[in-house]
C-alpha cells in the first residue's frame, strides 16, 4: 500500500500576536511585532526587559474555575489552541475515531510558572507545603492529557521535549503516524510559557537574550527574545479530508531529523543541513522544489550565520532564489512551542500565497546573505516550504509542507 | 603580574578551566586558553560571583584577552564599591 498523503485541515494558535489564527496571520502579514516590555514578571533585577507575552489574557474566558485550577498557563495554551484547531477542522468525533486519533504535543519546560511559584513558597517563604496539584500542573505532558480528556480522545498521546525543536518533533511524529496508518487523525503542536523569574534569570546567564528586540539576520542583532504561546494542527489523510469536503490548508509532505553530536549549545552547519536534506528525501522532492524556508532564525549572533551556511551548503545556487524569513522577530522565541507557531505560519503562507517577513530588520549581514524578506510581507506562490527547528543540545527537526 | 585583583582573576580563570595558573598570563587570549562559548559563560559566572559584580553582555562579548578581562573586572568592582558607599551615605 502506498503511503497516505497527509493534509493539514485545522489550525489553532494563541501567542503575543493574538488569541486566534486570524489575528496571528494579520499581524504576520503586517510585519507587526508582539515584542514589548515584560509585565508578568518584575524584571528590575534581570538584564533584559522585553518579551513576547500573550496580552489581555483572562483564563476565565476559556475555563471553568474547576478546570482552570488543574491547568498551568502552558497547558491552558495547549488546550485553547487544540480547541481552535478541532473547531476549524470541522471534525466530528465518533467513538471509533476517538480511539484512532493521536495527540502529540511539544514543550521544553512544562509548567514553569507553577514550579517557580510553588518552589518559591517552600524555599523562600518557608511554607510547609506546596499546592497538591503542583505535580500534575508542572508535568510537560499536561497539555496532551488535557486535550485527550476534553475531547474524549483515547488513542496514542504523548509529549516530546527537545528544547526549541519540541513541536517540530511532535508534529513530525504525528505526521508519520497518520501517513503510515498508525493513526487516522492527529492533533499535534506545542505550547510554552517561559515567563517566570527563575527561568528568566537562567536565560540571562546564557547571555543570548537581546536587550532590545529580535532582529534575525540583521547585522546589529543582539540575541533572541523569549515568547510564549501555543499552536496546534489537525492532520488527517488527504483522501479523508477530500471525502468529507474539508478545506485543506496544505499538505504535510516530509519530516527530517538529525543530531549534531557536537556541542551542547553551539549549533553546527552539518546537523541542520542533514535535517533539511532528510525532510526533502522524506517528501521525495528536490531542493529546487523549495521556494520558502521558515527559518529557525533566533536572532542570536551564533544561530543566524550557521543556519545561513547550512542553507547554502544544501541548496547551493538555489539558495539565491529562496525566500527565508524568521517570524520569531514577531512572536518571539516560544522555545518548545516555537516550531508549532512557525508551522502554522508556514501553512498559512502557502495557503494565502503570502510570505511573512523578518521584522525589525535594519542592516544586512554579509554572513547572513539570504533573501530574508525584510520587514514587508511578500506575495509569492510557493509549491514547497520548509520549517526549521534547531534545538540546544544539537537536535534538529525540519518539516516540509506542500501547497494544497 | 603585580596587583592582587589581577592575581585573583587569573586564579578564577585557572580554577574555572581547571588548568595550572602558570598557563594563564595577562597576554593570553581566551582562545589561547581553549575557552569555548560554554567555558566563557562559566568563567563570567565565576567572576560575577567572586567579585560580586554584574558583567553586561556587551562588555563580556568584547573581551579577547586576560588583560582586558582584568581591566573590565577592575572597572566594575570599582563602580560597585563606589555605588555601595554612595548608597550607604544616602
Amino acid at each position: 500500500m502506498a503511503p497516505r498523503r497527509v493534509a493539514v485541515t485545522g489550525l489553532g494558535v494563541i501567542c503575543a500576536l493574538g488569541h486566534d489564527m486570524p489575528s496571528f496571520w494579520n499581524a504576520l502579514c503586517a510585519g507587526r511585532s508582539g515584542i514589548a516590555p515584560i509585565t508578568s514578571v518584575d524584571t528590575s533585577n534581570v538584564r533584559f526587559q522585553n518579551g513576547a507575552e500573550v496580552r489581555n489574557y483572562d483564563p476565565a474566558q476559556h475555563f471553568e474555575r474547576a478546570q482552570a485550577d488543574l491547568l498551568d498557563r502552558f497547558a491552558q495554551f495547549a488546550l485553547i489552541a487544540a480547541r481552535q484547531a478541532v473547531r476549524d477542522s470541522g471534525i466530528v468525533f465518533t467513538p471509533e475515531l476517538r480511539q484512532r486519533t493521536a495527540i502529540i504535543t511539544g514543550s521544553s519546560v512544562g509548567g514553569q510558572c507553577t514550579q517557580d511559584t510553588q518552589f518559591w513558597a517552600v524555599y523562600r517563604n518557608n511554607s510547609p507545603r506546596v499546592h497538591p496539584l503542583t505535580i500534575p500542573r508542572i508535568m510537560p505532558n499536561a497539555g496532551a492529557s488535557h486535550i485527550s480528556m476534553e475531547f474524549g480522545i483515547s488513542g496514542p498521546a504523548y509529549t516530546v521535549s527537545t528544547a526549541c525543536a519540541s513541536s517540530n518533533h511532535a508534529i513530525g511524529q504525528a505526521f508519520w503516524m497518520v501517513r503510515s496508518g498508525a493513526a487516522e487523525l492527529a492533533i499535534a503542536g506545542g505550547s510554552e510559557t517561559p515567563f517566570s523569574f527563575g527561568f528568566l534569570k537562567a536565560w540571562e546567564a546564557m547571555r543570548v537574550v537581546a536587550p532590545d528586540t529580535c532582529r534575525p539576520f540583521s547585522r546589529d542583532r543582539r540575541g533572541l527574545i523569549l515568547g510564549e504561546g501555543g499552536a496546534m494542527l489537525v492532520l488527517e489523510p488527504l483522501e479523508r479530508a477530500q471525502a468529507r469536503g474539508a478545506p485543506v490548508y496544505a499538505e504535510l509532505a516530509g519530516f527530517g531529523m538529525s543530531s549534531d553530536a557536537g556541542h551542547i549549545t553551539t549549533p553546527s552547519t552539518d546537523g541542520p543541513a542533514r535535517a533539511m536534506t532528510a525532510a526533502l528525501e522524506d517528501a521525495q522532492i528536490s531542493a529546487e522544489a523549495v521556494g520558502y524556508i521558515s527559518a529557525h532564525g533566533t536572532g542570536t549572533p551564533s544561530n543566524d550565520p550557521t543556519e545561513t551556511r547550512a542553507i547554502r551548503q544544501l541548496f547551493g545556487a538555489h539558495a539565491g532564489k529562496l525566500a527565508v524569513s524568521s517570524t520569531k522577530s514577531m512572536h518571539g522565541h516560544a522555545l518548545g512551542a516555537a516550531s508549532a507557531l512557525e508551522a502554522v505560519a508556514t501553512v498559512l503562507a502557502l495557503r494565502h500565497a503570502i510570505l511573512p517577513p523578518t521584522a525589525n530588520f535594519t542592516t544586512p549581514d554579509p554572513e547572513c546573505d539570504l533573501d530574508v524578506v525584510p520587514n514587508q510581507s511578500r506575495a509569492a506562490e510557493v509549491e514547497y516550504a520548509l520549517s526549521n527547528a534547531f534545538a540546544f543540545g544539537g537536535l534538529n527537526a525540519v518539516l516540509a509542507f506542500r501547497r494544497a | 603580574m603585580s596587583d592582587e585583583l589581577a592575581e585573583k582573576v587569573v586564579s578564577v580563570i585557572a580554577t574555572s578551566k581547571r588548568i595550572p595558573r602558570e598557563q594563564v598570563s595577562l597576554e593570553s587570549t581566551l582562545e589561547d586558553l581553549g575557552l569555548d562559548s560554554l567555558d566563557q559563560l562559566n568563567l563570567l559566572f565565576a567572576l560575577e560571583s567572586d567579585f560580586n559584580i554584574s558583567i553586561p553582555d556587551d562588555e563580556a562579548k568584547s573581551i579577547r584577552t586576560v588583560r582586558e578581562m582584568v581591566e573590565g573586572v577592575r572597572k566594575l568592582a570599582a563602580a560597585g564599591a563606589s555605588g555601595q558607599s554612595a548608597a550607604s551615605v544616602a
